[in-house]
């Protein structure tokens, strides 16, 4: 599908490119993981609204993105991110305040759906969900879902088992494939053609990216192709289905990239804190988001002794003993 | 060693009692992840730890602070992916070994939790995090630790949003809906333990910590329960406590103070 030899852009060339007015994008990561950070901060730099976000549990970005008015419909399993915040603060306003469009699913429903739209077909079954208001209740309603070809009629649907009682189960949830417009992750090694290298959990990331059409990859390392192929096991997504590859070191930050650095519990816990209030939200939004160019110029901002302070250490991956609370 | 012991310690302890050798432990974070290294070190070594991200068997070194924190990735026996680690829970081989521990802002007397929202799920009062792996885990698996802190506005006759399901209406409700006997089948609070009459699907008082009464309990229930087969809970022993203590959680990062 997409053989290009080289597709190395700038970030923020990728993200005008693929990310317009309404485009329905997915985000990699999960909490305060391997969120592809820098893209989601050129997202808000450049402005770009009426997103509608597929998540699962991309709390860090998630986050953010809602926070800064770009998200105007919701399919979520999970809007939370560790000890800074329980429960993402912007998502929680935002609902609280009819500000987006949101419908609930669980995490192996969403994980379910993209692994449906990566295989090519309409649904996946579960048991999960049977007996939960998941299914009854619907945040999307039935008329906005007709009126949409690019969102599904019905929000979920239970099935008769067509084999009877085989495996166990009378019934099943199906749960509708979905094919983002535009899924953004981030990882540790990709090449110039955008074969990928993820250490660590690859969460939902693999799945995501196969159900999209356009695929963008911020990596830390970009490598010359035979660092991947001499090892092609260790790799997990293959160039055809990627469409742009950024190298942006740090492009994880303030979430943790296992085997480079940890997330950056201090700067969760400023961003949590100044996300209580409208005007220190906006001070922390023009101070590290509109105040700075690109993804280089904010980690200056953040600074070198952030940086050095949550380096992963080679060993485990994360920063040892580093202050968390 | 003070053998006087807080509401948290206790907890820890009560729910690490529950979990047997060789089972396979779905962990959130807080203290349910502090419940699993319990049980690990006290009572049940060979049991594995194991988070919905895809880590399984963590060494967990460090107390993790959230399921995707990469402290859960060293060391461990394989780190895969959401769709495989739900698919470990759904899988009638490894399925049925599976133990998890929730949490959730509301329970009903069948032991269904809300973690979704308080209030009209449209306009809610307040917005939680919604179910994440909550209610697949709750679909799935055989037996399910739900902590609470034991308050009338937390045990409600009515759930605002039913995320997790227990044993929905009782009475086979849940295998009527399709689901497998499973769900939540223990309540730990800071006050006592809770279980579920196998006939009616209800939550009863099992046992009561010392300086709490089966009447303060229901003092603090918004619904009817049985006490008459309450019995006092047996105290964290001082071997159980200097585990936690010294071995789990030693900088009370999840503790708390002493």
């Amino acid at each position: 599908m997409n053989n290009d030899l080289n597709k190395i852009m700038p970030l923020a060339q990728a993200v005008a490119r693929f990310v317009k007015t309404g485009s329905h994008i997915s985000i990699g990561g999960f909490t305060l993981n391997r969120n592809p950070m820098a893209a989601v901060y050129e997202i808000i730099r450049q402005k770009i609204k009426e997103l509608h976000l597929y998540a699962h549990s991309n709390g860090t970005g998630l986050d953010e993105l809602i926070g800064a008015g770009c998200v105007s419909r919701l399919e979520i399993a999970y809007g939370g991110n560790g000890k800074a915040a329980p429960t993402c603060i912007r998502f929680a306003r935002a609902v609280q305040n009819n500000e987006i469009l949101f419908e609930d699913y669980s995490n192996y429903m969403m994980s379910l759906r993209f692994m449906a739209g990566a295989m090519g077909v309409p649904f996946l079954p579960t048991l999960s969900g049977l007996g939960s208001d998941m299914l009854t209740t619907w945040g999307f309603s039935e008329s906005m879902r007709r009126s949409d070809p690019k969102i599904v009629d019905s929000k979920l649907a239970v099935v008769d088992n067509p084999f009877g009682n085989w495996g166990g189960a009378k019934k099943v949830v199906a749960v509708p494939a979905i094919n983002p417009d535009v899924t953004i992750i981030h990882v540790q090694k990709a090449d110039a053609m955008g074969t990928c290298r993820i250490q660590g959990l690859t969460f939902a990331d693999v799945e995501q990216v196969k159900a999209s059409r356009h695929v963008i990859v911020t990596c830390e390392q970009l490598v010359e192709k035979p660092v991947l192929r001499e090892h092609p096991d260790m790799n997990q997504i293959p160039f055809i289905h990627v469409t742009a590859v950024c190298h942006v070191p740090f492009g994880g930050y303030p979430t943790a990239v296992y085997g480079h650095y940890d997330y950056d519990a201090q700067y969760l816990k400023r961003f949590a804190k100044a996300a209580r209030d409208e005007a220190a939200f906006k001070a922390y939004q023009d101070r590290f988001i509109f105040g700075v160019k690109d993804h280089e110029q904010f980690l200056e901002k953040v600074g070198k002794d952030r940086l050095a302070a949550i380096a992963a250490d080679p060993k485990t991956g994360y920063s040892v003993n580093m202050k968390r609370d | 060693m003070d053998t006087s012991y807080t509401p948290k310690e206790i907890m820890t302890i009560m729910a690490a009692r529950e979990i047997k050798n060789g089972d396979i432990v779905f962990s959130g974070t807080g203290i349910s992840m502090l419940a699993a290294m319990a049980a690990k070190k006290i009572n049940a070594p060979d049991s594995v730890i194991f988070f919905e991200t895809g880590a399984m068997d963590s060494l967990l070194e460090e107390i993790p602070f959230a399921v995707a924190d990469p402290r859960i990735m060293y060391w461990a026996a394989a780190n895969s992916s959401l769709t495989d680690a739900f698919a470990t829970m759904q899988n009638r081989i490894t399925g049925d070994r599976v133990i998890a521990i929730l949490g959730a802002a509301q329970i009903d007397m069948y032991g269904n939790l809300n973690t979704t929202c308080i209030g009209d799920y449209f306009s809610p009062d307040i917005r939680f995090s919604g179910s994440g792996g909550g209610c697949d885990v709750a679909s799935f698996v055989p037996r399910c630790i739900a902590f609470m802190q034991h308050e009338t506005r937390k045990f409600v006759k009515h759930l605002d949003y039913l995320t997790s399901p227990g044993q929905l209406t009782g009475n086979g409700a849940r295998e009527k809906a399709g689901l497998r006997p499973g769900g939540v089948s223990v309540v730990v609070t800071n006050l006592g333990v809770m279980r579920f009459d196998t006939d009616t699907g209800q939550m009863y008082l099992d046992q009561y910590y010392p300086g709490t009464t089966p009447g303060m309990i229901l003092e603090n229930t918004g619904f009817d329960m049985d006490v008459s087969r309450a019995a006092p809970a047996d105290p964290p022993t001082p071997a159980e406590l200097k585990i936690l203590r010294e071995n789990c959680d030693p900088q009370r990062l999840i503790l708390g103070p002493a």
